[in-house]
C-alpha cells in the first residue's frame, strides 16, 4: 500500500483560512527559469501570448545573458482567426527552433492560459512531432496560470517525465525535485556514506540520464510542491518515503532518516554519518539565532515552501509565526512538517491580497515573506521583507545550506539595523 | 505564430498599466488569470516604486471558466471601487480574458459605479505595449477632458502648455519632465498639466485650459495630442528635444506656439564644447549602430553624426507604427533601415555592421556583451540600471550633457586607443585583452575573429614555385599583418584587399598587396 502516512497527531484539525480573490503569485511558467538551467539539453517552448514571453523575461530574463534554453511561440491574430492552422504554425516554429539549437535532446511544449482556452492540444502536437526529429524527445505540460501556481509548473514538468522513465525493478532511492547541483552532490555523498548505493534524481541533469522506475524504487521529495509527480511515480510502482522536508538541521536529519530506515541502515551508523553535517548546521544556525529568535514572521503565499520553512524558522531559530500563507496545502506530503508546527498557528490557503495586506499591516510583523510586486511597497510602509523568490532560486536545502537559509531571513533585519539613511 | 526569445515590448495591457501607474486617483480593473500580476514587479522592482500599481486583477482560474467569470469581474470592480475610491476607473482584459469574451467594459458600465468608467479595447494578439499606452492615454483624455474648459485670456499672464507622454516605467521620463519644465520656466512658459505621469483624472479634465501642447513622447502622446488639437484647437510640438540641435529647434518651436520671442542665444550647456575640445578628436568617424524606439533612435542618429562626429552604420526601431520616421532618417544617413522586433535579426545586423559602439536598449546590451562591443542605452525597454538615483535626463541641454558622458565612457579613450594601435602585439595590452577601464569584462576580441593561418610546413617551402598561401590566397606573413588591423575594420580590409588582388589578377596576397590595396581604397 502506498498510502501517505499521517502522523499520530493528525493535522486535520488545524484551522486553515481559505481565501479567494486577487492572487499576487506567478503562474507555473515561471518554473522554466530554473528548470531550463537544471536540464542542460532541454528546451522549453511556451505556446502562448506576448504576455507569457514578457513574464519570462521580466521574472528572470534580463539577468540571463546567455541565450536561454526557453522561448515563446507567440500566438497571433491570424492563428486565432483561423487564417493560419495553429498546428502547422507550431510545427514550423519547432522546425525553426531545432534547426537553430541542434544540441537540444528534449523539447517541452509548454501550455499557457491562451493555449488552454483555445484548446490547442499540445499532447497531440507532441505525439505528432515525436519521431520527426531523430534523437529529440518531445513532451508537453501546462504551466498556465488558470491551472498552475508558480512552483506547480515544476510539478507538471516532472510529472510529464514520469511516463518516459523506463521500467526498472531495481532497488533504488530516487530524489525528486530540481535541486542546485551542489546540493544534489552533497546528498549523494551522504547517501553513499550511509550505504545506499543506488541513488537517482528526477529531473536528471541530462535528458539521456532519465532514471528508470519500478517496484524497487523508493522516493524522497526534495520539494513540497510535487503532488502530481508523486502520484505518477506511485502509479509506476514507486513508493514515497514521507518525511519532513530537508531544511535546517532537524528537517535534513528527518529526511535522511526516512531513507535510512527504509533501506535498513543501522541506527548507530546513521548517527555517525549525519553527525558532522548536523553539527555544522547547528553551529551555522547559532550565528543567526540571536538575530531571529523571538522575531515575528508573516508568509504571503508564494512557492508552497512556506510550511516547511515556517517549521524550520519556528523550531530551529525561535521565530514567531504570525500567519503561514501557502497557495496550496498538500496535507499528505506536509504531514510531518505540519505536525511539528507550534500549536495554534494560523495557516491560510489561497489569497485575497488586499485583505491579507490588511492583516500584515495590523500585525506589523518583523519580517514579511512576499513576492517581488509587494516587497518595495511594504518596505516603504516601514515593514521589512524577504523576497520569496530568492528561497526558490538559492541553494537552501540540506545541512551545509542551513546557515545560508537562516541568513536569507536575517539579512533584511541586519540591513535595517545597519542603515542610518 | 512567431518564435520569440526576448521581446522589445510587452502586451498592450502593460502599456495601460504604465499610464495608470503614472497617475494618481485612477484605478485599473483588469480581467486576467492568475500570474498576470507579474507585471507589478516591473514597477516595484525595475522602477523601485514604493507603491503597488493601482491595478486589480480578477484572477480567474480554469474552474471558473465553466461558471461565471463575468460575476467575478463585477465583484472585483466593486471591491476595487470600495477600497480605493478612485476618481475614475479604466477597465479591460488581458490576453486570456480577451479570448473568453466577457466584455468587461459593458459589465462595468452597467454596474452604476459612482465614477467615470473608461473602457479599453486593447487587442493583445495584434498590438503591443506602446500602442496600448497610447490608446489608453487617448481614451482617458477623450473621456475625461472637459470640453467647456478654455484658456483664460492672456492679459499679460504667462503662456501655459500641457506636457504629454511621460508614463511610469518610461526611459528617463521622470528626469525629462523635470528638465523640460525647468527649460520652459526659464523661457517664461508654465506647465499646466503633465500627463499621464504626474496627473490625476481631475487634472485631465482641465487640459483644455492650456494654450498649446508639448509632445515629449510621440509613441504615447501623438493620438491624444491630435484629439486635443481637433477638440480645443491646441497646437502641438513636432520637435523632440533630445540633443543640442533639437533642443534649440524645440525652443524656437515652443516660443512660436507661445507667441513669445525666442532667446537669441540660449545657454546650450557644456556638451558643444566637450565635443569640440581636442580630447574628443578620437571620436571622429566612430562607427555606431543605433536601435530603439523610433523617436529615441532618430534623435540618437542626429546627435551621433552632427554633434559627436560619429558615423551612423546602422539605424532601426522595433515599433512598426513609427517605421516611417526611421525610413526617412535612414535615407538621410545612407543606411538600410532595420524595422523589426526580432532580437535575433538585430543581433545579426549588429554583427554584420562592424560597428565600434552600439546605442540600443536592454536587448542590445545583451547583444553587445556577447559580441564584446561597447554599448550605451538610449531607449526602453529598460532595466533597473536605467533608473539611476541621480538626475539624468535625455532631453534639453542637461540631457545632451548626460548623453555625451553616457555614450563616450564605454569607448576606449583617446591615447589608449593610439597605444593599442601602435603596440597591437603587446600580450596584455591589445584588443583581445579589452580596454583597461572595462575591467577585463569588456570589449575583448569578438568570437568571430579569423584564426591565424597555420604556419606553412617548413620542409615544403623550398620546393614550391610560389609562397605557401591559405585558401583565400594570403601568405602567412600577409595574414599576420592583417591580424594587426583593429578587429572592427579587419573584415573590411580583408575583403577590400581580396577584391583588389582579384582585379589585379594577383594569385598571392602578401604584405605588399595589403598596403597596395590600402592606398588604392584610401579616401
Amino acid at each position: 500500500m502506498t498510502a501517505v502516512l499521517a502522523p499520530a497527531h493528525a493535522p486535520e484539525s488545524l484551522p486553515v483560512l481559505r481565501e479567494r480573490g486577487q492572487r499576487e503569485v506567478f503562474c507555473g511558467l515561471t518554473g522554466i527559469i530554473w528548470l531550463h538551467r537544471k536540464v542542460q539539453d532541454a528546451f522549453f517552448l511556451v505556446v502562448g501570448s506576448r504576455t507569457c514571453a514578457h513574464l519570462l523575461q521580466s521574472a528572470a530574463g534580463v539577468m540571463v545573458f546567455a541565450e536561454p534554453r526557453f522561448g515563446t511561440a507567440i500566438i497571433e491574430e491570424r492563428d486565432l482567426a483561423g487564417l493560419a492552422d495553429a498546428n502547422e504554425e507550431l510545427d514550423k516554429v519547432v522546425r525553426q527552433l531545432l534547426a537553430r539549437r541542434p544540441e537540444i535532446k528534449l523539447l517541452f511544449l509548454v501550455g499557457s492560459c491562451p493555449s488552454e482556452v483555445i484548446k490547442l492540444d499540445l499532447s497531440r502536437a507532441a505525439q505528432r512531432l515525436n519521431g520527426s526529429y531523430p534523437g529529440v524527445k518531445i513532451l508537453n505540460y501546462s504551466g498556465s496560470g488558470i491551472e498552475t501556481t508558480f512552483t506547480q509548473g515544476e510539478d507538471a514538468c516532472l510529472a510529464a517525465l514520469v511516463p518516459e522513465m523506463r521500467e526498472d525493478p531495481v532497488d533504488q532511492l530516487l530524489i525528486v525535485g530540481a535541486l542546485p547541483d551542489v546540493v544534489e552532490d552533497q546528498f549523494r555523498r551522504l547517501f553513499a556514506d550511509l550505504g545506499i548505493t543506488r541513488v537517482e534524481t528526477l529531473p536528471p541533469r541530462r535528458a539521456k540520464d532519465l532514471p528508470g522506475v519500478g517496484p524497487g524504487t523508493r522516493f524522497l521529495l526534495a520539494q513540497p510542491f510535487l503532488g502530481d509527480t508523486a502520484r505518477m511515480l506511485e502509479t509506476r510502482g514507486a513508493r514515497h518515503l514521507p518525511a519532513m522536508f530537508p531544511f535546517g538541521a532537524e528537517g535534513t536529519t528527518a529526511w535522511l532518516h526516512a531513507a535510512a530506515t527504509e533501506f535498513g541502515i543501522d541506527e548507530m551508523h546513521f548517527r555517525s554519518v549525519v553527525a558532522p553535517g548536523r553539527e555544522r548546521a547547528k553551529r551555522a544556525l547559532a550565528h543567526h539565532a540571536a538575530r531571529l529568535n523571538g522575531k515575528s514572521i508573516f508568509f504571503m503565499p508564494d512557492s508552497q515552501l512556506e510550511v516547511p520553512l515556517a517549521r524550520f524558522l519556528a523550531n530551529e531559530l525561535g521565530m514567531t509565526l504570525v500567519e503561514v500563507g501557502t497557495p496550496y496545502l498538500h496535507r499528505g506530503h506536509l504531514a510531518d512538517d505540519l505536525a511539528a508546527l507550534p500549536a495554534g498557528v494560523q495557516i491560510s490557503e489561497g489569497q485575497d491580497v488586499d485583505k491579507q495586506l490588511d492583516r500584515v499591516r495590523a500585525a506589523k510583523p518583523d519580517l514579511t515573506v512576499c513576492g517581488l510586486g509587494l516587497a518595495n511597497p511594504l518596505e516603504r510602509e516601514g515593514l521589512s521583507t524577504k523576497w520569496a523568490i530568492e528561497l526558490v532560486f538559492s541553494p537552501v536545502h540540506g545541512f551545509e545550506q542551513a546557515g545560508d537559509l537562516a541568513e536569507l531571513f536575517a539579512r533584511p533585519l541586519v540591513r535595517r539595523d545597519r542603515l542610518t539613511v | 505564430m512567431q518564435l520569440t526569445v526576448w521581446t522589445y515590448e510587452g502586451p498592450p495591457h502593460v502599456g495601460a498599466m504604465r499610464v495608470a501607474t503614472g497617475m494618481t486617483g485612477l484605478h485599473y480593473v483588469l480581467h486576467a488569470p492568475q500570474g498576470d500580476t507579474y507585471a507589478d514587479l516591473l514597477f516595484t522592482m525595475i522602477e523601485r516604486r514604493g507603491e503597488r500599481p493601482p491595478v486589480t486583477y480578477t484572477t480567474f482560474q480554469a474552474r471558473d471558466l465553466g461558471t461565471d467569470t463575468a460575476e467575478l469581474f463585477q465583484k472585483a470592480a466593486r471591491d476595487a471601487y470600495d477600497r480605493f475610491a478612485p476618481q475614475a476607473m479604466i477597465v479591460g482584459a488581458s490576453c486570456t480574458a480577451e479570448l473568453i469574451q466577457d466584455d468587461p467594459a459593458g459589465l462595468a458600465l452597467t454596474m452604476g459605479l459612482p465614477c467615470p468608467i473608461i473602457a479599453l479595447d486593447l487587442p493583445s494578439y495584434s498590438h503591443k505595449e506602446n500602442w496600448g499606452a497610447a490608446e489608453t492615454f487617448y481614451q482617458i483624455v477623450r473621456q475625461l477632458a472637459d470640453k467647456d474648459r478654455k484658456p483664460a485670456a492672456r492679459d499679460g499672464r504667462r503662456p501655459r502648455a500641457n506636457l504629454l507622454g511621460p508614463t511610469a516605467l518610461g526611459f528617463r521620463h521622470r528626469d525629462d519632465v523635470a528638465e523640460i519644465t525647468r527649460l520652459l520656466g526659464n523661457l517664461g512658459i508654465d506647465v499646466h498639466v503633465a500627463a499621464p505621469m504626474g496627473s490625476t483624472p481631475a487634472a485631465i479634465a482641465t487640459m483644455g485650459e492650456a494654450d498649446f501642447n508639448i509632445v515629449l513622447y510621440p509613441e504615447i502622446a501623438h493620438e491624444a495630442a491630435r484629439w486635443l488639437e481637433k477638440t480645443f484647437g491646441q497646437k502641438y510640438t513636432r520637435t523632440v528635444p533630445i540633443g543640442v540641435g533639437a533642443t534649440r529647434e524645440f525652443i524656437a518651436e515652443v516660443c512660436g506656439l507661445a507667441g513669445i520671442e525666442a532667446p537669441a542665444d540660449p545657454d546650450a550647456g557644456r556638451m558643444p564644447w566637450w565635443s569640440r575640445s581636442v580630447d574628443s578628436t578620437y571620436l571622429t568617424g566612430k562607427r555606431v549602430f543605433i536601435f530603439g524606439d523610433a523617436t529615441h533612435a532618430v534623435a540618437a542618429a542626429r546627435i551621433a553624426r552632427d554633434e559627436l562626429g560619429f558615423e551612423v552604420v546602422g539605424l532601426g526601431c522595433y515599433n512598426r507604427e513609427f517605421a516611417r520616421d526611421i525610413r526617412a532618417a535612414a535615407k538621410l544617413y545612407g543606411v538600410e533601415p532595420l524595422i523589426t522586433d526580432d532580437y535575433l535579426v538585430v543581433e545579426e545586423a549588429i554583427a554584420a555592421s562592424a560597428c565600434e559602439l552600439v546605442l540600443g536598449t536592454q536587448m542590445e546590451r545583451h547583444i553587445a556583451k556577447r559580441l564584446r562591443l561597447p554599448c550605451a542605452v538610449i531607449s526602453a525597454p529598460v532595466h533597473v540600471q536605467d533608473f539611476p538615483a541621480r538626475h539624468s535626463p535625455q532631453m534639453g541641454f542637461e540631457g545632451a550633457n548626460v548623453i555625451f558622458d553616457t555614450w563616450v565612457h564605454p569607448l576606449v579613450m583617446g591615447l589608449e586607443e593610439h597605444l593599442l594601435t601602435m603596440f597591437r602585439d603587446d600580450f596584455e595590452f591589445s584588443d583581445a585583452a579589452g580596454a583597461s577601464h572595462l575591467g577585463g569584462h569588456g570589449a575583448a576580441a569578438p568570437a568571430a575573429v579569423e584564426h591565424e593561418p597555420a604556419p606553412a610546413p617548413h620542409a615544403d617551402v623550398a620546393v614550391l614555385e610560389r609562397p605557401q598561401t591559405d585558401a583565400d590566397g594570403w601568405t602567412a606573413e600577409g595574414a599576420r599583418e592583417l591580424q594587426k588591423i583593429p578587429f572592427f575594420v579587419r573584415g573590411k580590409a580583408k575583403r577590400n584587399t581580396e577584391r583588389y588582388a582579384a582585379e589585379k589578377g594577383l594569385a598571392v596576397i602578401s604584405v605588399e598587396t595589403l598596403y597596395e590595396a590600402k592606398a588604392h581604397y584610401a579616401r
